[in-house]
């Protein structure tokens, strides 16, 4: 099956398709996880992106039922060298293009990766169509041109539409959920966490209404900035209930505290950013996936207790004298190192101690 | 935290000569070390006995030592130099085992000396099984079951509870050196009684085999304030059961889920922290492939041969950054010279796959036991990189330079029915990947041959494409052979000259197609960040894509071919060459690009040459890359016989062969050619001629009487040569030879029973300067790689070095030769010379040669080679004055690894390693060289003899010689008639006593020569077999217990032996 990807510039990669038949647009991203693409593929972070994976084998170990990251794919689509036709792995379910099918995924193989990641890490991150369809770059610049139009709420796509519950005899955590990572809620309820997960058009009043212990403001896709109204919630939180954000929860707490967020060239998404902590003096490896970052100097309330070692990008802050903390990488992995679990244990912590 | 400012002085130890289990990657990881030291303004001291290593070259270090690495020597240099801190684990196991002893000996105590990186008690905690175990119980990590014994009894009584197969490891031992598996009681002991023996400690541990799951490899990095990184994973091929020096080996894991990936990083990082090691180290997992259990097998506490694989696999220069964090600085304190913007403080993305695979010392070794097991027996590897396993697997494939009727042997297994091929896959053995593509073609399912191997089935999977894909363009002829078939051949890695063998048309017709289509590969940078960040390094990898990162510069650029991986008789002192070559191009201005596939060397170090480009060296892949950059021309003289041999098919298209001329190659090395040039110029050879029939070589033979030394034309490292006696063992080696190489006759020379010289020479083309001569100290008949070798001379006569001087210098305009050659000559009783062989190229003795006369010889070469003259240089033609210093060149074996291989020496080169010593006298060299190569000379106790009726003669001088100096003397029945006959006293040992005599205590050293090429179940083959296997020092031939005698005699109640510096010595006079 002939398949082609477009760019928003014009470059195109013409390759063979796999998964979905069809046409699907989207921000072209690429991740640099050498392992993990099930978790990728589940990541409701990379809702509206086309992502394309450096390692160039992809599938290996197939797929199973256990390593998703919400209930549902979410990527709009998925581009690979290669992928496997007879994966092995103890725990495999579902081979690679059956699983692509299956979840309505369109898919582009026997690219030169590589290639489309330099021309990303140079131009920045462009969208870009798949098309299975046409072969006609003309035509296909038009769809895509129309497709950009469109404006889509990326977070109310994946967020829970209603409220729901996972019990537990521990701290009652509010999870606001703008397209939570199951790994997030996993490693709450490693830690007994009774987690109520709200939509993220919740108010502060429905979340303080389950008298949590504390407020994670969780992952998810998109612009931080196209959450106002996220942002003037957090801010009636501040001071009531210990707050913990992760990616865009951290850049929702930062905005909500006076802070600015801007986008970045073609963003971090990889299992492999250094992360230095100033108050350990430690440097760890982290887990990473977003395309905005927040802008270093924004309040004096606020101490930036972590810098990205490559870029100096900020990647973690605490409030000077509410319980905030906050971290732009992804403490719960999946994929990635889980050198960061600790964090979870900080905020179990912060909890604790604002109820003494 | 910031660099340390109390530590101003290091001594790094190396790790000493080329064996099994620690090869080249030492030198690669100890100049790094040495280079990221004084980066950092520290003034760095060098020991290592290894003269054919960039380390001990004058500018990787201040002070450098070519001294044994024993601990007599090493503390007279610590008192000498007095550092402030140790360097040791860059030196493998040599240089932690040293650290150990010099620690217990209390000198590091003494005088404040530090032992940086990674501390004793880490070392001991990770290498001291019982302790490993017990650190590995308190953080809740799994090992498998096992039991630390010190005697062959408790062994017996702990195998009695947990059963067979079981795996015996000796403690503190390289390259699992008398370990094994053992499924018998029988077995059991036998390894064990070994084990306990090798063991510098006397302890082994037992352990349940975990056989069949897979092998996973981390390495980790942590600096001083417990920052952790994993540079890369690593999944072996081959299941838990092959050591991994054996296994061919992939990068990064393929078969783990994040899940197993992570699971896995997180145990290593939990491990490393617990051992508090400081810098890099590397640890085993075996991985239950039907669940998420896991057992830690293993962990070394310092640079390794893996984590030279894994530098070279991800771009992170591993030795480098651990030197920096031996020295207090932080991972994010170091920058990432790759990117150079960003820091060492992060974890490698690859968007490649890297397949390493061992390169076997099998082809020698004939008789050799090729099974694979706990015990490494792998010289080498060769490392291949491609954007598909297949390509990577090929290209690794292609690179061993191993001609087994191209990638996939097909040849070999050919004959053998699906029956003998399932047999053949039961044990693992150096040919097993070639055996399974011969299955999958003979249509064996791939789930039995994962049933039958363990292999996992996604391994299994791929080779079957590649034979899927074979299959079809064999099918399709040359005649379907269109554009889509052979892009898809050339993207799953096949090679045009396996192309052409399956279509049946000769290499050119590809190669044409390939012009016309036209197809080219592309070349992509290793940078570490699979694409995320800039990179600034050169280093290269083709592959059949759409874009190429090489920008090819405008400057004026010279292609230097590398060696390939270490075998016997192409060392690293080919790398040495080469690697000097790049930096003499460098100086001169010129671009210098090399290509080359060997992971442990310093030559494909990213910043050694402008460009590195890490290639199978076949015609196809040099051309390709001759193509894109269109250098000047190629040099081909550093590179061994690997990049000789690329010299005619080059030329033929039109690519310049820089140097010696590819018609003087080719006079050098055809038979008839050369002896009518001796003939013309005068120079007598020993009487010869070529044959190729089994009549003409007997004809010959007698004509010319016996014995006579046969060999094939083109000949490696002594390839196949033998000295015959007779019609019939004459018969016997033509049958083998024949069949050997089939497309070249059989050489038949006059054995002469002399001593033997060589020369390396440097020429301009006009005139010829000549450093020095070095003389063997055993007579012709044993291998010049195995000899000892003395400089200068040490009883060549003044007459008979004008004559060496004389030809040397005639042979070398005549061949015209331009840059370096290597000449070996015999002389006979009446002091007659002779002309053995030229090599038209670098040889082994270059790097010795070049460092006891000062005389850059690669460098002088190159500067030749690219036009410049000897008097233009300022060096005088001739033989050069002779040093006041005495340097010997020893060769070192690893028999140890190598079961079933006659330890005698013969005209078969069987050293994979050397050593220098150098003093101000003979002895002093000779004791040191000999202390080097691990021969414990023993001051006194019992020798005893196991010699054959030729050597009568001197078996009796020899014997009286010992008496003298009050050994004792025993002998084995032969030998004691005659001396008895001579009136010699000695005590009859009886040949059923013997191998007891010599696996004890009671003998301290055993003279074995040869009666007959060995032959395993001789009790000659027996005696040298067990010493080895015991520890018990032995020596096969004559001369070499005399040079043994000499010092002995000479050294008798002397005072103590000094230490020389480099720079004491190796002074450069022109």
């Amino acid at each position: 099956m002939k398949s082609v990807l477009v760019l928003e510039d014009g470059t195109y990669f013409p390759g063979e398709g796999f998964g979905q038949k069809g046409e699907t647009a989207g921000e072209v991203v690429f991740n640099t996880c050498m392992t993990g693409y099930q978790e990728i593929t589940t990541d409701p972070s990379y809702n509206g992106q086309i992502v394309t994976m450096t390692y160039p084998l992809v599938g290996n170990y197939g797929f199973n039922g256990e390593d998703n990251e919400s209930y549902k794919t979410h990527v709009q689509g998925f581009i690979v060298k290669e992928l496997c036709v007879e994966p092995n792995n103890w725990r495999n379910t579902t081979d690679p293009d059956e699983y692509f099918r299956k979840n309505n995924i369109i898919g582009l193989k026997g690219i030169d990766t590589r290639a489309l990641t330099q021309h990303i890490r140079s131009h920045g991150s462009m969208f870009g169509i798949i098309s299975t369809e046409c072969g006609n770059v003309d035509i296909l610049l038009e769809k895509l041109k129309a497709k950009m139009q469109e404006k889509r709420s990326l977070v109310m796509e994946v967020t829970t539409p209603e409220p729901y519950l996972i019990p537990g005899g521990g701290n009652t955590v509010a999870l606001l959920d703008f397209g939570v990572k199951r790994n997030i809620i996993r490693s709450l309820q490693k830690r007994g966490c009774n987690i109520y997960v709200l939509p993220a058009s919740s108010t502060a009043e429905e979340i303080l209404s389950v008298n949590p212990d504390g407020v994670l403001v969780s992952n998810g896709p998109g612009d931080p900035k196209d959450l106002p109204g996220a942002k003037a919630v957090l801010q009636q939180l501040l001071g009531k209930k210990p707050l913990f954000g992760i990616c865009l929860g951290h850049q929702l707490l930062g905005l909500s505290l006076g802070g600015n967020t801007y986008k970045l060239k073609f963003g971090h998404h990889g299992g492999n950013h250094p992360v230095k902590d100033f108050i350990t003096g430690r440097c760890y490896i982290t887990s990473q996936n977003h395309n905005y970052a927040l802008e270093k100097d924004f309040s004096s309330d606020i101490e930036i207790t972590h810098m990205n070692v490559n870029d100096n990008t900020v990647e973690g802050f605490r409030h000077k004298t509410l319980p905030v903390l906050s971290v732009q990488y992804h403490p719960e992995a999946a994929p990635g190192p889980q050198d960061s679990a600790y964090l979870f244990d900080e905020f179990i912590k912060m909890m604790q101690h604002a109820k003494c | 935290m910031p660099k340390r400012s109390d530590i101003k002085k290091v001594l790094v130890i190396g790790s000493g000569p080329i064996i099994i289990g620690q090869a080249a990657e030492f030198d690669y990881s100890g100049t790094q070390a040495c280079k990221s030291l004084k980066e950092e303004g520290i003034e760095v001291v060098l020991v290592n006995s290894n003269p054919a290593t960039i380390m001990t070259d004058g500018e990787t270090a201040d002070k450098i030592y070519i001294e044994p690495i024993t601990l007599e020597f090493v503390k007279k240099i610590i008192e000498k130099e007095r550092p402030d801190g140790i360097l040791a684990s860059l030196g493998g196991q040599t240089g932690l085992n040293m650290a150990v002893q010099l620690a217990n000996d209390g000198i590091l105590e003494r005088l404040g000396i530090e032992l940086l990186g990674t501390s004793l008690q880490s070392i001991k905690k990770a290498e001291d099984r019982e302790l490993f175990k017990k650190t590995m119980q308190e953080i809740n990590e799994k090992v498998p079951h096992s039991a630390i014994v010190n005697n062959l009894e408790d062994a017996v009584a702990f195998v009695e509870s947990v059963g067979f197969p079981i795996i015996i490891r000796p403690a503190y031992t390289l390259g699992g050196t008398g370990g094994g598996i053992a499924k018998n009681m029988e077995e059991f002991r036998y390894i064990c009684g070994k084990g306990l023996k090798l063991s510098m400690i006397n302890q082994v541990l037992l352990e349940q085999s975990v056989a069949g799951w897979k092998e996973i490899e981390y390495e980790v990095m942590r600096d001083g304030s417990d920052n952790c990184i994993i540079i890369c994973n690593m999944e072996n091929f081959d299941p838990v059961g092959v050591h991994t020096g054996d296994s061919i080996v992939v990068a990064p894991s393929q078969t783990l889920s994040d899940m197993e990936y992570q699971m896995l990083r997180s145990a290593s990082i939990k491990i490393i922290r617990a051992l508090e090691i400081k810098g890099g180290c590397n640890i085993q997992f075996a991985l239950n492939p039907e669940s998420y259990e896991y057992v830690v097998i293993e962990v070394n506490p310092r640079v390794s041969r893996s984590s030279a694989l894994a530098s070279k696999a991800t771009g992170y220069p591993i030795a480098r950054v651990a030197a920096k964090i031996a020295i207090g600085l932080n991972l994010d304190e170091i920058r990432n010279s790759v990117t150079q913007n960003t820091f060492a403080c992060f974890e490698p993305s690859l968007d490649y796959i890297v397949t390493k695979v061992p390169r076997w010392p099998f082809d020698k070794f004939t008789t050799a036991d090729r099974s694979l097991g706990t015990q490494m027996k792998a010289t080498g590897e060769v490392m291949a990189i491609g954007r598909t396993f297949e390509e990577s697997l090929l290209k690794a494939i292609d690179s061993l330079d191993i001609k087994l009727n191209y990638q996939l042997g097909l040849k070999l297994f050919d004959s053998k029915t699906p029956d003998e091929l399932r047999d053949v896959l039961k044990t693992p053995r150096d040919e097993r990947i070639f055996a399974i593509f011969k299955a999958l073609q003979k249509g064996i399912s791939v789930e039995e041959i994962v049933s039958i191997t363990k292999v996992d089935s996604f391994f299994i999977h791929k080779l079957q494409n590649i034979v899927l894909l074979a299959d079809e363009i064999k099918n399709a002829g040359i005649a379907w052979l269109d554009y889509d078939l052979y892009i898809r051949a050339k993207k799953i890695g096949f090679g045009d000259s396996y192309i052409a063998n399956l279509v049946n048309v000769p290499l050119d017709t590809v190669l044409e197609l390939r012009q016309k289509y036209p197809i080219k590969p592309v070349y992509k940078i290793v940078d570490t960040c699979a694409g995320e960040f800039e990179a600034v390094t050169p280093y290269y990898y083709s592959t059949y894509e759409e874009r190429d990162d090489v920008v090819v510069s405008k400057r004026n650029k010279v292609l230097v071919i590398g060696s390939g991986p270490i075998r016997i008789g192409q060392g690293i002192e080919f790398d040495y060459c080469s690697v000097h070559s790049v930096r003499t191009l460098k100086e001169l201005g010129i671009e210098s690009i090399i290509i080359n596939n060997n992971p442990e060397t310093v030559s494909t170090d990213f910043d050694t040459s402008d460009k590195l480009y890490f290639e199978p060296l076949t015609k196809e892949c040099v051309l390709d890359i001759i193509r894109k950059e269109k250098p000047e021309g190629i040099i081909v003289q550093f590179g061994g016989q690997t990049a000789i041999n690329l010299a005619e098919p080059l030329h033929k298209e039109g690519v310049k062969i820089l140097g010696t001329s590819v018609k003087s190659i080719d006079i050098a090395e055809d038979r008839d050619k050369f002896l009518k040039l001796l003939d013309e110029l005068n120079i007598p050879i020993p009487e010869g001629s070529t044959a190729f029939s089994v009549k003409q070589a007997k004809t010959i033979a007698n004509r010319i009487g016996y014995p006579v030394l046969v060999r094939p034309s083109y000949v490696l490292g002594g390839r196949a040569m033998e000295i015959v006696y007779n019609d019939k063992s004459l018969e016997e080696y033509m049958k083998m030879a024949v069949d050997l190489s089939a497309k070249h006759p059989v050489l038949i020379d006059k054995y002469i029973n002399g001593r033997e010289a060589e020369v390396d020479g440097i020429c301009d083309g006009e005139e010829v300067l000549i450093p020095g001569i070095f003389e063997h100290v055993e007579r012709a008949g044993i291998h010049s790689g195995d000899s000892i070798a003395v400089y200068p001379p040490h009883k060549l006569s003044q007459k008979i070095k004008d004559t060496i001087t004389d030809y040397t210098m005639k042979l070398a305009k005549a061949l015209k030769t331009v840059g370096l050659f290597n000449i070996q000559f015999v002389i006979d009783k009446e002091d007659r010379v002779y002309v053995i062989e030229v090599n038209p190229r670098a040889s082994r003795t270059i790097p010795i040669m070049s460092k006891i006369t000062g005389i850059p010889m690669v460098n002088v070469a190159t500067r030749l080679i690219m036009g410049e003259t000897l008097r233009g240089l300022g060096y005088k033609p001739g033989l050069a004055k002779e040093s006041k210093f005495t340097a010997v060149k020893a060769p070192v074996f690893s028999f140890a690894k190598l079961t079933t291989v006659d330890t005698f020496l013969g005209p078969e080169m069987k050293s994979t390693g050397e050593v220098m010593g150098v003093d101000r006298d003979y002895h002093h060299a000779l004791y040191k060289a000999l202390i080097a190569s691990g021969l414990s000379i023993p001051t006194g106790g019992s020798v005893l003899f196991v010699t054959g009726e030729r050597d009568r003669e001197d078996c009796i001088r020899m014997a009286s010689r010992f008496s003298r100096l009050g050994f004792r003397l025993m002998a084995d029945e032969d030998t004691f008639v005659w001396l008895k006959e001579e009136g010699m006293k000695a005590e009859l040992v009886p040949t059923d006593n013997i191998l007891e005599y010599v696996k004890s205590d009671k003998v301290s050293l055993v003279i074995s020569t040869p009666a007959k090429e060995g032959i395993p179940g001789r009790l000659g083959f027996s005696v040298r077999r067990t010493a080895m296997e015991y520890n018990t020092p032995c020596i096969t031939a004559s001369d070499t217990t005399n040079a043994v005698l000499d010092i002995l005699e000479h050294m008798a109640g002397k005072k103590e032996t000094q230490i020389y510096a480099l720079d004491e010595y190796s002074v450069q006079t022109k």
